[in-house]
């Protein structure tokens, strides 16, 4: 899908927020100088197209009481593939990247009490005999995605 | 559903926000009127769904609302974490000068294994190429000049799980 300048416009200006108002997208047109309809539209494909990922309020999950954290591995790489298979077995791992370093696996443990990290994190070094470095954000310096088209 | 334990968080966000959350888990509808087709999702008053949602973004339970492109499809294609060992009493006014940066996503501090993973601060950076994301490391170094004690850039070979996380 090739991008009109409007559908750049949409882009640019949404990352950094829609309305929270009892009509958003008055206050849109004005600043977009596009008609509201062909904002909503423009939306529609760019989502149908996969270009827009999501559109709405963004949650963070460790705010509502879970536990979130990244947590790394180093692996030797001829285990490597039996140890992202045992990893990946948890249903609290939400992403694993395999990175180029010595520190070779990355991954982020999502549970729904904050406790239950410690316990996934336990489970995984006793199922593969390989430390796991747990690594949660204890600063998060976030002002959102910016991709500029 | 999440279980509240904590008396903090559960003060945090109520049943009444909980049945929001679960109806804009998915987006907010693209309709004239997102909120008023939420208001009546859940059954309250759309003044009452727009406040929530505001109260929600100030305490930190909703990061904001908007669009989250895609960033492969942008030809954004390439990204690398950034992490840098920075003097751990200057962090938060580093933090955010680096977490300010346009090609920086995400910004955080965690904890080092000293001696083996001595960084202290997490910066993604992506880029349209390999090339490009070096660079703009580069940038983050030079702007941290003398507080850059060291840092290296790890880039993903391969996406080994991906899942949505589940709220």
């Amino acid at each position: 899908m090739k991008l009109h300048q409007h559908d750049k416009k949409i882009i640019n200006h949404l990352q950094g927020g829609f309305p929270v108002s009892e009509n958003p997208w008055s206050e849109l047109q004005i600043s977009l100088d596009i008609p509201a309809e062909e904002i909503i539209h423009r939306i529609e494909k760019m989502k149908a197209a996969g270009i827009i990922s999501r559109f709405g309020p963004m949650y963070d999950a460790a705010k509502m009481g879970g536990g979130l954290t990244l947590a790394a591995m180093k692996v030797d790489d001829c285990n490597f593939e039996n140890v992202a298979e045992i990893v990946n077995s948890f249903p609290q791992v939400a992403h694993n990247y395999a990175r180029e370093h010595e520190f070779n696996m990355w991954f982020v443990i999502a549970t729904e009490l904050p406790e239950q990290v410690d316990e996934v994190i336990e489970k995984i070094q006793s199922k593969t005999g390989l430390k796991v470095y747990n690594m949660p954000k204890q600063q998060e310096f976030f002002l959102g995605l910016k991709f500029k088209v | 559903m999440l279980a509240m334990k904590h008396k903090d968080e559960a003060e945090i966000i109520d049943s009444a926000d909980r049945k929001i959350i679960s109806a804009t888990q998915q987006g907010l509808p693209l309709t004239l009127n997102p909120y008023h087709v939420v208001a009546q999702e859940v059954g309250m008053d759309v003044k009452e769904v727009i406040q929530r949602i505001k109260n929600m973004t100030e305490s930190g339970v909703i990061r904001r609302t908007g669009i989250v492109p895609n960033h492969y499809k942008l030809g954004f294609t390439a990204n690398g974490m950034s992490v840098w060992n920075v003097p751990e009493f200057k962090i938060m006014q580093l933090g955010e000068k680096i977490g300010a940066l346009d090609f920086v996503s995400h910004c955080y501090q965690r904890p080092r294994f000293l001696p083996q993973w001595p960084y202290n601060l997490f910066a993604m950076v992506h880029g349209r190429s390999k090339g490009e994301v070096l660079e703009k490391v580069q940038s983050i170094a030079k702007l941290l000049g003398q507080d850059n004690i060291c840092h290296q850039v790890l880039f993903s070979s391969r996406i080994l799980k991906k899942t949505g996380l589940r709220i």
